[in-house]
């Protein structure tokens, strides 16, 4: 992706760290309403910027191989917009936003928030912890068929 | 696993037999007494080595071992203390290390991982004490020997070790078991990349030092080509399942329609090209085993009455009019019954050919009924295991819905698209079963609609009634006009095509939820055109029987004919065979199977033509209207009284139904009506699709197709029911026509079973058949049928039942759950504090040797989750209010799941060897350096 910056030689473990516009830009992910989530969930200093192991990491985690536990797991880093360890209301209205492109309108989507809450919250806190995120997406029928990415 | 390591020692012990130059020193011997002493008692199981004739040095060597084994097994650290020297501490040292390894074995992860990095060291340093290396050694036999004697020859030491080794070799495998379980299980671990590639390669180094130690080379090899398939395996099926995949005709096709119109209108798309595979294989069956095999090997054009045009319609047969009526040549072609000849057997293959029309009649049926009702089936066990679950339906939307396989733009945009449908569509849903309004109105006029759609149907049924009576008079006429001819084709057509609106308009007075408002529709639409059909049938088979009527005239004719015409030649010249009659002179029967034939592919063509015709009227035409009148025009036509059509899902679905019960009623007739359909569905996939995404606009309710689509294969169902009986009542009941078909000159169309099982079967076959086809036997087959069913039903029902009240208890263990976590999160505020250090931990997952990073990271990431933790209700929930103030939002998941494996580890209370941690530390402080640097 960016030849003058990574070197070709990579025995000796250097710390090179590709920049989040470079990866958003690659095909895979191109598309993707999360694609920044995506990688800043997956780079190690938070910043969105990947080292190598880093990014095998996350087509590791992206890859068909991998278990609907550790996809649970990632699934939730990356629709926790706001990082703060729950999906709150917030970070729903985020997410349904990207998802249709901002075509709903206000009320819509504080109806379909408040039913995504009402249905998966199961500690009745207001927000998904990861527990109830969990519960929610091991029943999914397709999400180990729409969560992964192949290259 | 005592098994195992039995099986193991065998192998070393034959291994032992074979070396020449196996030693025993004396040294070895006098270091191991004191232990020998101890372990008398234990009774081993490796009572072969006792019996051989030098067994004494291995015994005691192998009780050695045995009894490391059991201390290992019983994390017994006792007796550890009576070995004071420096050698003994060291094995103790690593009997330790094997114990870790065990309880990895046994249970979590995280210990396990604990154990890495100490283990992977000490096989560092064993390899530096030792001198030898060679391939495929036992490391820590040979250091142990180094150990114990360390002025031992090299001779003697590999010699040793191959003697010694039994037990070691146990664990050895063992361990080795486990690390392939750890690095085959690697990926499924929440760690980062660093951590994972040192585990990895720490395991993978282990694994290849020792496996070779294990398996002789061949079974090395052996093991590594199994690995090798089985990966090529596994992705073998991967491609396959693209190219499946791929190999679905039209899904981008339906997927784009699905992402503008919605589930339903794809539903019928869907329902459209699982009729054109059913249709293919239909053709595929008729085509190959009935059309080829008459084109091919029977007589040919021209060769017998029934495959020649009449002298009379000879001047006309090819004239476009006449070949559009499908007469003329198309009718004495293999398209229709009545070409077909009545040999027994055609052709050098000896093809029975008037036996497989008859099969393969009956197989088109019994095929259809097949991929019917299996496919209901099938669609019925989606529903139970999907509709188990439907309280998730917004979230998984939300956070399932978008495919991250996605990588055009195009296709993004339809996703985009089809997400933001299928949102309105469940907010529709959601809305409808919240709506409450006046329930009196709304019955009155439900009713009301009712009576209405019922007159429309009772007229609609005397009018064809009417058509039909009129027509057997104008049948007789014969001058009748192109109009009068076709008046009951185009009666019929024209009633399918304004009826449905009709009753559209009539539904909307009943408001019902679209989709419950689709069945209504689908359902009197259904009785629209059955109507139709049934008094289509009816006055066909009114035709049939004057047909049987004239035949018996003609027959006699034919019969006096051909006598005339022999006798006449006989009597000119007795010895000369008589010059055969001219094929086209021989007066010939109306052969009613043919004329049956005809009627429906003339009710096929002309239905394909009503439909495309409709939509390129009705649909396009309208839509070039509105879209470019509206420039020029009184009043706003997009928005307004014409405006754009929308997709009639209904009438759609209806029109397929129904032509395919055209095609299962004619295709014993017509075989060739079949591949007209084949040709149609074809056409009319591409041309609705083009039609849909042209000239249609999207419902304005959008609504979700129901999940199976089994209404419409019930309907299927009934239509091939129903087809079915004209056939059967025919095959069974009618006789064939004396100078047509496969079938002529026999009672019935069935003898031709008869026939073959006399004549080509053995005796005692036909004596069966008669057998089982004795009433005797049939009537208590049926009567068991029906119980079985009978039993089955009520099973099933008793399932369900209990289902729902599996389905009750679970939401009420959810409530309950709901109430009990409320209460528990405000009562304990010692888990509060718990999870307050916890969650920190589970948010970066991270090596334990990554201490430093961590540190670094944890600043900025910890902060927002302590944040909620300590009172401060984060900006995102305010919904949640005091409570969120209250207690600590924390789920207490990270308790009761063993996600963050290092949280465990300093933890105190765990059942786990007291040298545990003392194998840990070490560990930990000097695999740092050497593996886990950060990249």
């Amino acid at each position: 992706m960016a030849p003058n910056v990574v070197p070709m030689d990579y025995t000796k473990d250097p710390d090179v760290k590709l920049p989040m516009q470079l990866i958003i830009n690659m095909p895979e992910l191109k598309e993707n309403p999360f694609k920044e989530r995506i990688v800043s969930s997956f780079s190690e200093d938070g910043e969105g910027s990947l080292s190598f192991n880093d990014f095998v990491d996350m087509f590791s985690v992206l890859s068909e191989m991998a278990p609907r536990e550790l996809k649970a797991i990632y699934a939730f880093k990356i629709y926790d917009f706001n990082t703060d360890n729950f999906i709150c209301k917030a970070d729903l209205e985020q997410t349904l936003n990207k998802l249709t492109r901002e075509e709903l309108t206000a009320e819509e989507i504080t109806l379909v928030c408040e039913k995504v809450i009402e249905e998966a919250d199961m500690d009745g806190d207001g927000k998904l912890g990861f527990a109830d995120f969990e519960n929610m997406i091991s029943k999914a029928p397709d999400f180990l068929s729409t969560f992964h990415i192949r290259i | 696993m005592g098994k195992k390591k039995k099986s193991a020692l065998q192998v070393i012990m034959e291994d032992g037999w074979y070396h020449p130059g196996i030693e025993f020193d004396g040294e070895v011997e006098s270091d191991t007494e004191s232990e020998e002493d101890e372990v008398k008692d234990k009774k081993t199981n490796k009572q072969r080595l006792r019996e051989t004739g030098r067994a004494s040095r291995l015994q005691s060597k192998g009780k050695e071992k045995d009894k490391e084994d059991k201390e290992e097994d019983d994390s017994n650290e006792e007796d550890s203390g009576c070995q004071q020297n420096g050698a003994s501490r060291r094995k103790n040292y690593q009997r330790k290390n094997r114990d870790g390894k065990k309880a990895g074995v046994e249970g979590s992860q995280q210990r396990e991982r604990g154990k890495k990095a100490p283990t992977k060291d000490q096989k560092e340093s064993e390899n530096k004490e030792k001198k030898t290396t060679k391939e495929g050694n036992e490391g820590k036999n040979k250091q142990k020997e180094n150990r114990k004697n360390s002025t031992t020859s090299a001779s003697s030491n590999s010699s040793d070790e191959e003697s010694l080794s039994e037990e070691e070799l146990a664990m050895l495998m063992e361990q080795v078991e486990q690390k392939k379980k750890l690095i085959s299980t690697m990926r499924n671990k929440p760690w980062r990349m660093v951590k994972k590639l040192s585990v990895l390669r720490e395991a993978q180094a282990f694994v290849e030092k020792f496996e070779g130690a294990l398996g002789k080379g061949k079974g090395k090899k052996l093991y590594a080509y199994k690995m090798m398939m089985a990966k090529k395996w596994v992705k073998f099926k991967r491609d396959f399942e693209n190219f499946k995949t791929q190999c679905i005709p039209w899904e981008m096709k339906i997927k784009e329609v699905e992402s503008h119109f919605g589930s339903s209108v794809a539903s019928y798309f869907i329902f459209l090209r699982w009729m054109y595979g059913v249709n293919l294989v239909l053709f595929g069956l008729i085509f190959g085993l009935v059309i080829i095999p008459e084109v091919l090997m029977g007589m040919p054009y021209g060769s017998m009455p029934r495959k020649t045009v009449p002298r009379a319609e000879q001047a006309t047969a090819m004239d476009f009019s006449v070949l559009w009526d499908f007469e003329g040549y198309i009718k004495y072609s293999a398209l229709f019954y009545g070409y077909y000849n009545n040999q027994r057997t055609i052709g050098w293959l000896k093809y029975r050919l008037p036996m497989a029309y008859f099969m393969v009649g009956i197989s088109v049926f019994g095929y259809s009924l097949m991929v019917v009702i299996r496919s209901m089936a099938r669609n019925a066990n989606e529903s139970t295991a999907d509709g188990d679950d439907d309280n998730f339906v917004f979230s998984w939307k939300m956070f399932t819905s978008w495919d991250y396989l996605i990588g055009n733009a195009e296709t993004a945009d339809n996703k985009f698209a089809s997400i933001t449908t299928s949102f309105k569509e469940s907010i529709v849903d959601e809305q409808e079963s919240n709506k409450d309004e006046n329930i009196h109105l709304r019955r009155f006029l439900r009713v009301l609609a009712n009576v209405l759609i019922i007159c429309c149907l009772c007229g609609s049924g005397y009018l064809i009634y009417f058509v039909v009576k009129r027509s057997q008079t104008f049948s007789k006429m014969q001058n009748a006009g192109w109009y009068e001819r076709n008046e009951v084709e185009i009666v019929m057509s024209l009633l399918g095509m304004f009826c449905p609106p009709l009753f559209e308009t009539i539904a909307a007075l009943e408001n019902y939820h679209p989709r419950i408002g689709l069945k209504w529709q689908l359902g009197r639409i259904f009785a629209l055109f059955l109507g139709n059909l049934y008094t289509f049938l009816l006055a066909l088979m009114d035709d049939v029987n004057e047909k049987l009527a004239e035949e018996d005239v003609v027959k006699n004719i034919t019969y006096w004919t051909l006598l005339g015409h022999h006798n006449l030649s006989v009597g000119n010249d007795s010895t000369a065979t008589p010059p055969p009659l001219d094929p086209a002179d021989v007066p010939r029967g109306p052969c009613w199977e043919t004329t049956v034939g005809i009627e429906f592919v003339r009710l096929t063509v002309s239905d394909i033509l009503v439909t495309f015709i409709t939509i390129l009227v009705g649909d396009f035409i309208r839509a070039c209207f509105v879209r470019f009148v509206n420039y020029c025009w009184c009043w706003d036509l997009e928005a307004g009284f014409p405006s754009y059509a929308e997709f009639d899902i209904s009438g759609n679905v209806l029109g397929l139904v129904f032509n395919q019960g055209m095609i299962w009623m004619g295709s014993f007739y017509a075989p060739g009506l079949v591949g007209i359909n084949v040709l149609r569905l074809l056409t009319s996939m591409y041309f609705q699709c083009w039609a849909v995404m042209t000239s249609n606009v999207p419902h304005e309710r959008v609504f979700k197709a129901s999940k199976s689509n089994n209404f419409y294969m019930g309907l299927l169902l009934l239509i091939l029911f129903l087809s079915l009986l004209p056939v059967a009542y025919t095959i069974m009941s009618l006789p064939p026509s004396f100078d047509c078909g496969p079938f002529s000159g026999k009672k019935r169309m069935y003898d031709v079973i008869q026939e073959t099982i006399e004549l080509d079967f053995p005796l005692f076959v036909a004596k069966i058949f008669s057998y089982v086809a004795n009433p005797g036997l049939i009537i208590p087959a049926i009567l068991l049928m029906v119980l079985a069913i009978y039993y089955l039903n009520s099973v099933s029902e008793a399932y369900q039942r209990a289902n729902a009240e599996l389905k009750k208890k679970m939401q009420m263990q959810r409530e309950e759950e709901k109430n009990k976590r409320n209460n528990k999160a405000t009562t304990n505020p010692m888990l509060q504090d718990l999870e307050d250090l916890l969650t920190p931990s589970t948010k970066t997952e991270t090596h334990p040797n990554q201490e430093e990073e961590k540190k670094m990271e944890s600043p900025d990431r910890t902060s927002p989750v302590r944040k909620p933790g300590r009172g401060a209700v984060p900006d995102g929930s305010p919904m949640t209010g005091g409570r969120g103030a209250a207690f600590t939002p924390p789920s207490h998941v990270f308790v009761t799941q063993p996600l963050t494996p290092r949280v465990w580890a300093p933890y105190p209370g765990q059942p786990r060897p007291r040298g545990h941690p003392m194998g840990l530390v070490p560990g930990r402080g000097r695999g740092q350096p050497r593996y886990l640097q950060p990249a």
